[in-house]
Order: C-alpha cells, then sequence, then structure tokens
C-alpha cells in the first residue's frame, strides 16, 4: 500500500504554511463591534475620544432635517407650479369659449 | 385627510423640535456613548424606508392587476419617498460606523443590501422619468421586487454575520431608549403619512393638467 500521507516534517510545514496564511486573513476580519444584540445604557459617555462623536451626530441630525425640510420644500414648490399652471390652462380655455 | 392636513403637520413640526430633547435626555450607550445617539433618527428612517417600499410594492401591484391609475400615483409617491429616506438611512449609518467601528463603510449583508434596496427604488424612479410610453407598467413589476427585497435586508443581520446591530436591538431597549426611540418613530411615521398625502396629490394634479392638455389636442 502507498504511504501517500507525508512525513511528519512535510506536516509540520504545512499546519506552519496554514498559520502563516490565516493570521492576515483574520487580521483583515472587520473589528468585532459592540453591542450587536442590545445597548446597555450608561449615565455618562466617555470623556476622551480619538473620534470627535458629537460633530458625528451634528452632522448626522443636520443632514436628516436638511433633506427632509428639501423634499417637503420641493413637494411644496412643484405643487405650486402645476397648480399655477392648472389656472393659466383653465382661464385659456375659458376665454376660448367666451369668445367661440 | 385634507382636514386633517394643517393640524397633523402642526403635531409633526412639534414633535420633530421636540425630538433633540427627548434624544439629549435619552441615556448613553456603555460601549459606543454619544455617537449611539444616531440611532434615534437612523433606525425610524429605515423603518420609515421599510414601510415606503411595502406601500410602494402593494400600490404597484393594484395598478397592474386591477389598472387604478390612484394606486400607480401612490406608488410614484411612495417611491420617492423610499429614496429619500433611503439617503437619511445610508448617510446617517456611515456617519455612526466610522466612530463605532473605525469605518465609513463595510460591504457587509446588511449595509450592502439596504443600498441595493435603495438602488431598486432610484432605478424606478428613473424608469418613471425616461422610461417613455408604457413604463409604468415596467416600473410597477420592479417596484415588487423591490417590496420583495425588505424582509431580506431586515433579516440578514439574523442570518449572516455582520458588524451592524441586529433586529433584537430594539424589542430589548432599555426604559430610558425606548420612549425617546417610538417617539422619533411615530415622528417619522406621522411626517411620512404627510409628505405621501401630498406628493400623491401633486401626482393626481400633474394627471389632471395632462388630460386638459389632450381634450384641448382633441
Amino acid at each position: 500500500m502507498t504511504n501517500w500521507w507525508p512525513g511528519r516534517a512535510a506536516r509540520a510545514l504545512v499546519i506552519a504554511a496554514a498559520l502563516a496564511f490565516s493570521t492576515p486573513v483574520f487580521a483583515l476580519q472587520p473589528p468585532t463591534a459592540a453591542a450587536q444584540d442590545g445597548f446597555v445604557p450608561v449615565s455618562r459617555a466617555a470623556q476622551q475620544e480619538t473620534i470627535p462623536a458629537a460633530r458625528l451626530v451634528v452632522i448626522a441630525y443636520g443632514f436628516a432635517w436638511v433633506m427632509l425640510l428639501g423634499y417637503l420644500w420641493s413637494i411644496w414648490s412643484r405643487l405650486g407650479k402645476v397648480e399655477r399652471e392648472l389656472l393659466a390652462v383653465s382661464r385659456r380655455i375659458d376665454a376660448g369659449e367666451r369668445r367661440g | 385627510m385634507r382636514k386633517l392636513f394643517l393640524p397633523l403637520t402642526v403635531v409633526a413640526a412639534g414633535m420633530f423640535m421636540m425630538a433633540p430633547f427627548l434624544i439629549d435626555g435619552a441615556p448613553y450607550e456603555s460601549t459606543m456613548g454619544l455617537v449611539q445617539k444616531i440611532f434615534y433618527f437612523h433606525v425610524p428612517s429605515a423603518m420609515t424606508m421599510f414601510v415606503s417600499a411595502f406601500v410602494c410594492g402593494i400600490s404597484s401591484a393594484v395598478f397592474l392587476f386591477k389598472g387604478r391609475a390612484a394606486a400607480d400615483r401612490l406608488a410614484v409617491a411612495a417611491a420617492e419617498l423610499t429614496s429619500v429616506f433611503g439617503i437619511i438611512v445610508l448617510v446617517t449609518g456611515p456617519l455612526w460606523a466610522r466612530k463605532a467601528w473605525g469605518v465609513w463603510w463595510v460591504w457587509d449583508e446588511r449595509i450592502t443590501s439596504t443600498f441595493v434596496l435603495w438602488l431598486i427604488f432610484n432605478a424606478y424612479l428613473l424608469l418613471r422619468k425616461y422610461g417613455g410610453a408604457g413604463s409604468e407598467r415596467l416600473a410597477a413589476g420592479l417596484a415588487i421586487f423591490g417590496m420583495a427585497n425588505v424582509p431580506f435586508v431586515y433579516w440578514s443581520v439574523n442570518v449572516w454575520r455582520t458588524l451592524h446591530p441586529k433586529t433584537t436591538v430594539v424589542p430589548t431597549l432599555q426604559p430610558g431608549m425606548r420612549g425617546p426611540f417610538w417617539f422619533c418613530v411615530t415622528a417619522f411615521l406621522l411626517l411620512y403619512v404627510l409628505a405621501i398625502t401630498a406628493r400623491a396629490h401633486l401626482e393626481a394634479e400633474r394627471a389632471r393638467l395632462e388630460e386638459i392638455y389632450l381634450s384641448i389636442e382633441e
């Protein structure tokens, strides 16, 4: 029977190679997320931060407000335009009927 | 609805003005701190986006199978609102992720599928605008598939391994967080009802104008 399984040195080499390749793969995984299953409330936020959270929160809320107000304004503006056009067309039809 | 429109607009405006005070009073999350407060606008926007996708899909199905023009007008309004709330979700999410995960964007299942959902409804709007005659039926078919995508987006965090918080977050919210959160959800849904009513009315007025022009030509 042919012994296809490599010797101890070869096996050690294979395991070492697998570990060497797998380490960078694990390192490339995205960082583990905090609070995935549920949120735990605390009374105070961390005092020292590398990325300022306040700026991100203000931008997020500001963006949402601007988007919503902008969209509502766009509906109001488009509606006004269509209604003015409707009025103008109705007047033209009325004028045409009176002449005809 | 016409009689209720103005009082409801005042209520919605009041709710949106009151929301920042309630959010400010809510407790901080232990691991994420202040940035977690984006949650109070991010998740209600996502919920409204899902509701809007369903409204668009169901109205499109009614239009396709029953041929009702009013359903088609509602579908157009809902598609536009899905896109608007989708932008809010896709912008506020990365702002939260930058602090919580250290990156702006990760191509994980929840984020990618939300982006695809948003693209589908933008494709719907582009098809309606530039598709020419008959595009409303094609777009209606697209909206049904867009709606079918919603459950996959919702469950993606539970099925695949992802960085995004799971669906268990909302049902397990602590009392201090629960109140402001559901207040914001109500405000967003109320605003959605008002916006879709106004947008569908705009579509009805456009249809009326088109009918008048057609009758003049004849």
